[in-house]
């Protein structure tokens, strides 16, 4: 059956507090963790982006699955901040894994959810068998506007997913996208920072496509809530996640191993996909798992995952996702978090 | 740096690719044409690993215009697993607690851009482990 056939994520190792954000526009640190549910979010370094955490992600998931890169056929990367506006990440990705020549490529866009598209894309193009594996990214440097409340959240991460049909550790059972054209949050051309639509993001928009998007793929595989060892959602802070998961019937133990969160921020295309990635660290052979993911514009895919047995020998070879968020970090001040983003004007930059 | 000759060297600053002498078993990074050792032209195209020892380091706190923004930052000359020895910057550490013999990653990173309008050069680097 068709599934992932190996996996891993990169999450950088530089952090923010909301506290050093808040204090910086003189708002109420407390009231802003309470109401986001989110105490810190990682920070790209200054020499990283969506290619070079995307071909670390990528590297990890070759060498835990044991994979020859020469057969990856599609390397498809899912992100809101392609380094390029016009040039390629997938054509790097895939020169520095070494699947270049013999290799399909696109860089997929929209807002968080390019990387969930660029697995739907991939698992499909896996069981249409016109690819034997196929990679797909997730993974974003994302930007709030300096003041913004997006500032509090917005950060970085990448998890890759190599599809397959020989042994995978966790077989696709059921996809299911819903859509519908929602503006609660854009870029326009050459806008440095994006925009949104305060309040609106959350009703008609957030919870809209992820509840329909996880209440029609339940319908259509005969499962509930209960069914699942674990369910994760999009999570452009650390409380929809937490109300979606509990308005579909999930319990706090299903949903806080892939709710990242409240301690590396909204990693955007990296969301859903690198709670994924934390579910499978520690999923046991057999378990279920729900993931619907959710980008802005907006839409939701939906997958249904079951756990293999072969999990175990491939999980051994890969950084946790868990331990690499609670490992070595580097805290910045506010400073020094403009100076990393670019958020300065000198005569350097 | 010219983009012809940032192509040029994609395959070893992106994969660390290497030659392996078939004759003596000499590696050569970046690749060559002729072995130093035993004056062979066959190689083997190796990638190396990506693991290694720190020996020795400099701190740049004066950097040249490309890498203002990054000093102060430590550059070193790194020993990976096959005996090879690379010369890289050390990112995502503190400088003040680097050490010789200190284990040490390579990861990929951007090294420079052209301002923000030209292209993004992108190799190695080392992370200690
Ligand atoms: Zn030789």
């Amino acid at each position: 059956m068709t599934g992932i056939v190996s996996y891993a994520s990169y999450v950088p190792r530089y952090r923010i507090k909301v506290e050093d954000i808040a204090a910086q526009w003189g708002f109420d640190a407390t009231v802003i963790k309470k109401g986001l549910f989110v105490q810190e979010k990682s920070v790209p370094a200054p020499d990283q982006d969506t290619i070079t955490m995307s071909v670390e992600a990528a590297r990890r998931a070759v060498f835990g699955g044991g994979i020859d890169p020469e057969t990856i056929q599609a390397v498809y990367v899912g992100s809101e901040s392609h380094p390029y506006a016009v040039k390629p990440t997938g054509t790097t990705v895939a020169e520095a894994i070494g699947a270049t020549p013999d290799a399909h490529c696109a860089d997929f866009e929209f807002a968080c959810k390019a990387g969930s598209e660029a697995m739907f894309v991939t698992l499909n193009m896996v069981e249409a068998q016109q690819m034997s594996y196929a990679l797909a990214i997730g993974a974003d440097t994302s930007q709030g506007a300096p003041g913004d409340a997006l500032e509090y959240t917005a950060s970085a991460g990448a998890a890759a997913f190599i599809m397959g049909k020989e042994q995978p550790v966790a077989e696709c059972l059921e996809t299911y996208s819903h859509m519908s054209d929602t503006p609660d949050f854009w870029r326009r051309e050459h806008e440095f920072y994006p925009q949104h639509a305060g309040r609106f993001t959350g009703e008609p928009a957030y919870f809209k496509h992820v509840l329909n998007c996880a209440n029609f793929i339940m319908k259509k595989t005969g499962l509930q809530a209960s069914d699942f060892g674990y369910a994760v959602f999009h999570q452009p802070n650390g409380k929809f996640p937490l109300r979606a998961g509990k308005k579909l019937g999930f319990t706090e133990d299903q949903l806080k191993q892939g709710l990242l969160c409240p301690y590396i921020g909204n990693t955007y295309s990296g969301s859903s996909p690198l709670g994924l990635a934390a579910v499978l660290d520690v999923a046991k052979p057999g378990d279920l798992i729900l993931m619907v993911s959710y980008g802005s514009g907006a839409g939701s895919d939906g997958f249904v995952w079951r756990v293999t047995k072969d999990i175990e020998k491939m999980r051994k070879k890969i950084l946790y996702t868990w331990d690499q968020i609670h490992g070595e970090k580097f805290y910045l001040d506010y400073g020094q978090y403009a100076k990393f983003r670019g958020k300065i004007r000198s005569n350097a930059s | 740096m010219a983009i012809p000759e940032y192509w040029r060297e994609i395959k070893h600053r992106y994969k660390l690719e290497a030659g392996k002498c078939k004759s003596c078993g000499y590696i050569v990074f970046p690749m060559r044409l002729i072995c130093p050792k035993c004056q062979n032209q066959d190689f083997d195209s190796i990638n190396l690993s990506r693991e290694g020892t720190l020996i020795t380091y400099s701190v740049i706190r004066v950097a040249s215009s490309r890498f203002v923004n990054q000093a102060p930052f430590a550059v070193g000359i790194v020993e990976l697993k096959e005996g090879v020895r690379i010369l890289s910057q050390i990112t995502d550490c503190n400088i003040n607690e680097l050490k010789s013999g200190m284990k040490m990653q390579v990861e990929f990173r951007r090294i420079f851009d052209d301002g923000s309008s030209g292209v993004i050069n992108y190799g190695y680097k080392c992370v200690p482990m």
